[in-house]
This record gives C-alpha cells, structure tokens and sequence, in this order.
C-alpha cells in the first residue's frame, strides 16, 4: 500500500538514511515521520506521545546493526515496540467453570452476533459442547439472526422472544446449559454506547446473573481516535477478560488494537477476517503490528541483515 | 439518560497564541478524527493566518478555524429533494454501519410527508437481514418487496422496480448488504443493481447515499474514496452521532472527495435521523 504518507516517510528515510548512526536529529526527524504514521492508522494521539517517548529512549542507547541505516532499524525498533505492546503472543480463552460461560459486549454493529456463531464453531472443533443465546431484546431480527447462524453450524440457541428482561433470558439459558451438560455458553447482547448508563446496567446484571469466566469487548478494526474512551468504559462500568477485533479483513491499519490494548491491559485473544463463520483465528500481534506501521519491508530489511 | 463528558473548550480560550497551543489545537482536531492530513492543512493554515495578520489572540483563531471548518462543508452542501416519481434511492456501505435503520428512519420520514414508499430487500447475504428491514417497513409504513434468502440481489432490485412502476409509488429505497470497499467482486454488484435500475428507469437511482459510522477513523476516507469510484455517491449519511466519537473524518472526506454530507443518526429509535447541519457539526467537535 503506497498512501501519500508512506511515500513520505520512505523519502525521508532516504534523506537521513545516509548518516550511520542515531543522533538526536536523525531521531527527532524520523520519530516525528513514525508519529505521524501511527497516527494516520487511528491509534490514538496520547498513546502515539507516550509510545514515542519510550521508543527515543531506546532508540538512543541501540547498537546499529551491519548493513541497515539508521532510520530502518528505527522502524525495526518501533515494530518491536508495536509487537510487545500488542501483547507478543496469542493468548487462549480461560474456560474454569462447567458451564464456562463467555459474555460479549460492545458497541452498536461492532460484530458480537458474528462472532457469537464464530466463536461458538471454533470451540465445538475443539470438541466443546457449545450453546448459544441472544438477550437482545431491542434490535429489529436479532435473535432470528442467531438463530440463523445457529443452524448454519447446527448449535443450539436457546431463545426467548416473549421475555422483556435480558438478565432473565440469560439465567434461563445457564439452567438450560446446567442441566444439558454443555461446556460452554455464549451470550450475545445488544449493542450499547459506552456512556448509555441504562444500558451499562442491564449489561452488568447480565454478568451479575451468569458469572462469566470470559467478557469479551467486540471492537471494529476501522474504529478511530474514540476507540481508547469506548474501551475504558466498557471496561470500568461492566469489566472485561479480553477483546475481539472485527472486520480485520479491511484495508483499516487497525491502530484501534493498540489503543484498547494499551488503555485496558486487556489481551486481544481472536480476529473476525470475514463476514463468514469460519472467517476467524486467533490474534497473531506481529501481523497487526507491521500493517499499523506500514513498513513490513522494513522490518523484514532489519531481520535479514 | 447519557452523561456526555463535555471537554472544556475553554482551555483554548483567552491564550497566548505559540507553538504550544498551536500543538493543543492540533491534538484536538486528530482526536476528533479530522484526519493527519486534513489537519496539518489547517494549522498550517492558521499559523499563516496568525503572522500575516498578527493576531495575539486565541479566540481569534478559534473562530478563524471553525468557520475554515463550516465552509468546507457548506462548499459542498446538499439535500435530498424528492422532486419527481418515482425516486429511487439506493444506500451503500461497509458492513454494521447502521444502513437498514437509516432506511427506515428515512422511509419514516418521507411517509410523514405524505409519500408513498417502497423499500427493497436486497441483503440477500446477512442473517435475518430481510426480516430486519421487514420491521423497519412495518414501523415506517412502508411497503416491501423481498426475494429469499440468498437470492440475487439484482433480480429482487429488478422485482421493486417493477413493482413501484406499476403502482405508481412515489419513492423506492434499496438496502443493500454491507460490503467492505477492498472487496473487488462485492463492490462490482453494485453496478449490476444501478444498471438494473437505469435500465427500467432511466436517470434511477437519483440518490445513492453512502453511509459511514461516525466512530471510524481514518478508513472513512478510504471507504468513501473505493465506493466513489465504483459508482457515483451523491451524499453521506453519517450515524451514530450519539456517541461520543465527533465524526471529524467527514471534513476530510467533504474537503478530498467532496461529497455533500445529507443527514446524521443520532439514536436508535425511529425518529433519530436528522438533517445535516454543519453549524451544529462543527460546534460539536470542539465540545
Ligand atoms: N467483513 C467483515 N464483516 C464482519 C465481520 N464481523 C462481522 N461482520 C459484519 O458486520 C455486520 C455487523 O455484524 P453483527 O454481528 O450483526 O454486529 P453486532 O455487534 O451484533 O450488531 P448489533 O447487534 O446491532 O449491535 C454484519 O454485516 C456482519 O456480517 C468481520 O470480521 N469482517
Ligand atoms: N447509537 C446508534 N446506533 C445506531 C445508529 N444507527 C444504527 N445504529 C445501530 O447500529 C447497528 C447496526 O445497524 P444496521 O442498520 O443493522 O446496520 P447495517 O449497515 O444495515 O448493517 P449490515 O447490513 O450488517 O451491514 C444496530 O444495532 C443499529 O440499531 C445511530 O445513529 N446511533
Ligand atoms: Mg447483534
Ligand atoms: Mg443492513
């Protein structure tokens, strides 16, 4: 992907390519270009100010490795940086209880339905005895749409059209689940606004009602500058283990995943790659942090060499 | 209901105009998704501003930047007029980003001024997608016209369109499945629906209304920019306004591509689409 800004930043590393070693100059100046990229991918302004901070201080005390100019292995360092606070490895759901029940929360059209059936897939590979509910008791065909998804991969759904109160449906669906013996129980709720306090609170006596081992927070990967605040809420007014990126099969750079990463603490655990179920995986943190930076053939310069 | 945490714009008020409130400004206006771009256009700008004209004040360049701000969207303003029969209107974007319901916000509205509205099912794909639109016609009064699921969408396209010519209906609105602009066979079967439409009625669809989430950042510009290219947008709904994320990307998009943003969603319910106003936008991401 050549935007203008990749155009830019490659001709300024070639300006003060040349120099051999990281001054303070050659680092401001191309500290100020990364700054600039980070931002245009929609990760968040203070946490691109503070990430920059901690990068100077490494990035003066680096040895320059052979063969590499100064500002590459910048961008290597960065990548490094991306890397690790992205969370370096995948990590894996923490299913304790029998029925482990997994709770997903976010904001209006995120992809929590989507990634209900999913999820749900996912686990029954892995020979997990899986239901389904949906407490959406708001929009327009949401249960139906479950339901739907359901039978696609033939999981049951428990639903219940009539009940008016989303905490009830979803302690009925955990006696369901107590009393059939499955491993675990997804729950699909209604999108809501982080600052919608009616909302937040039916959300927290649905936790109250069915104690999940795991909240999961769906998040759309083309999110902008708002991103870190959506998160903080969702996670201080009902809590969070973990984070769904969606719709990661867009051409968004996706710095959404290291503002909610950074300003939760939160593990990014699985990416939506599609609009079908089996457009799911686990979340790989290189691959993000290279397509957040836009300069993977840098990084993969600097490893060579 | 909601507790908006309103940001003290006070902080830019009464200050000395340097590099540093130049850089407050500039944080301000990327938080509000306004775009890097865009953004270090307009300081640039302003700084210009500020020497040729000597201005001491902050004030001064805050009300020089809002109506920087306010004429880059009325420079490229526009309205849906519904001035002849019947009208299609064909509605476009990525997936999630709040098309179905505006529809039926809208079909709310033109049945409210007395037109007679038909809304087309053409998300084929989506779970209950139909179904989803079907309550929308209900709530609006609105008729509908569906295939099944999985159908070609064109063909159920081409099923409305006869239809409303028969009747004699004043307005025909076309839901289509949400589709991410790099998909390159997705965004082809837009002009399979348009040349379904063009051909039963000439000049159709008068409107094709792209919608975008005001909480997406930077990518807006690219979802603008593909559907722009692939067929020819008239206007941008903006939704989700209700948030806290200010929308600031549609500048860029108004500045760049210079699409008229026609209305904005600020709720679920039925009656929370509103008409643009670029007033109102622009006092709006600085609160
Ligand atoms: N391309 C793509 N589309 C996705 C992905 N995940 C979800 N979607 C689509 O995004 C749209 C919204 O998904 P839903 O699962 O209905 O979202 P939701 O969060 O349940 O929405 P509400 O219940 O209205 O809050 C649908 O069109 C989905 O097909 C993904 O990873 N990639
Ligand atoms: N808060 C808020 N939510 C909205 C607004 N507009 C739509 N929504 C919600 O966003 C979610 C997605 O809306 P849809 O109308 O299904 O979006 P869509 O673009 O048709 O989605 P797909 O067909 O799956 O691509 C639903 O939960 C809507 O209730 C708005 O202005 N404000
Ligand atoms: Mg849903
Ligand atoms: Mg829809």
């Amino acid at each position: 992907m050549f935007d203008a800004l990749a155009e830019k930043i490659q001709s300024a590393i070639g300006k003060i390519a040349k120099k051999g070693r990281i001054d303070e100059e050659t680092l401001n100046k191309g500290l100020r270009e990364i700054k600039l990229a980070l931002l245009e991918a929609d990760v968040n302004y203070k946490v691109v100010s503070d990430f920059i901070k901690d990068i100077k201080e490494k990035a003066l005390g680096a040895e320059v490795t052979k063969g590499v100019t100064a500002v590459q292995q910048l961008v290597k360092i960065v990548n490094d940086e991306l890397v690790k606070a992205l969370g370096g490895e995948a990590e894996k759901l923490q299913l304790k209880s029998k029925p482990s029940v997994i709770l997903l929360i976010g904001l209006q059209g995120s992809g929590k339905t989507t990634t209900a059936a999913k999820l749900a897939n996912y686990l029954k590979k892995q020979g997990k005895k899986v239901l389904l509910t949906s407490v959406d008791i708001y929009r327009p065909a949401a249960m139906l749409q479950l339901e739907k998804l359901g039978k696609q991969i033939d999981i049951p759904v428990y639903l219940n059209q009539n009940e008016k109160d989303a905490a009830k449906i979803a302690k009925e669906a955990l006696e369901k689940a107590k009393e059939e013996q499955y491993d675990v129980l997804i729950v699909d709720t209604a999108g809501r606004l982080h600052i919608d306090d009616e909302m937040l609170e039916e959300a927290r006596k649905i936790k109250e009602e069915v104690k999940p081992d795991e909240i999961l927070f769906v998040s759309d990967a083309m999110t902008g500058q708002e991103a870190v605040n959506i998160a903080k809420a969702f996670d201080e007014n009902v809590g969070m283990t973990g984070i769904v990126l969606t719709k990661l099969d867009s051409d968004a750079r996706g710095g959404v995943a290291l503002s909610v990463k950074g300003v939760t603490g939160k593990p990014i655990k699985f990416a939506g790659v599609g609009e079908k179920i089996e457009d799911f995986e686990p979340f790989y943190p290189d691959r993000v942090a290279s397509r957040i930076l836009g300069m993977g053939d840098v990084v993969s310069l600097v490893e060579k060499a | 209901k909601k507790t908006r945490e309103a940001l003290n714009f006070s902080v830019f008020k009464g200050r000395e105009v340097n590099e540093e409130f130049f850089e407050e400004l500039e944080e301000k206006l990327i938080l509000a998704d306004i775009g890097v771009k865009t953004t270090l256009e307009l300081i640039e700008e302003l700084k210009r501003e500020a020497k040729k004209k000597k201005i001491k004040e902050s004030d001064k360049i805050l009300e020089l930047l809002k109506s920087r701000l306010k004429s880059i969207l009325l420079k490229h303003k526009g309205e849906l007029k519904i001035d002849h029969k019947p009208f299609v209107i064909l509605v476009l974007g990525v997936n999630g980003v709040g098309k179905t319901t505006t529809i039926g916000k809208l079909a709310k509205q033109l049945k409210d001024e007395g037109k007679s509205v038909v809304l087309a099912a053409a998300d084929t794909f989506r779970a209950a997608a139909i179904e989803q639109l079907e309550v929308w016609a209900q709530r609006s009064g609105a008729r509908i016209i569906k295939g099944n699921e999985g159908a070609d969408p064109a063909s159920v396209v081409f099923d409305a369109v006869q239809s409303v010519k028969a009747k004699g209906d004043d307005v025909l609105i076309i839901d289509t499945a949400g589709r991410l602009h790099n998909k390159d066979r997705l965004m082809k079967e837009i002009q399979k629906i348009k040349k379904v439409v063009s051909k039963e009625l000439p000049g159709e669809p008068s409107e094709i209304l792209l919608v975008l989430d005001a909480n997406t950042g930077q990518n807006a510009i690219s979802q603008a920019k593909a559907f722009k290219e692939i067929t020819d947008v008239t206007g941008i709904a903006l939704t989700k306004l209700d948030g806290t994320a200010k929308g600031g990307i549609v500048i860029a998009i108004s500045n760049e591509l210079k699409i008229p943003i026609k209305y904005v969603g600020i709720g679920e319910k039925i009656e929370d689409l509103r008409k643009f106003n670029p007033e109102e936008f622009v006092e709006g991401l600085f609160s």
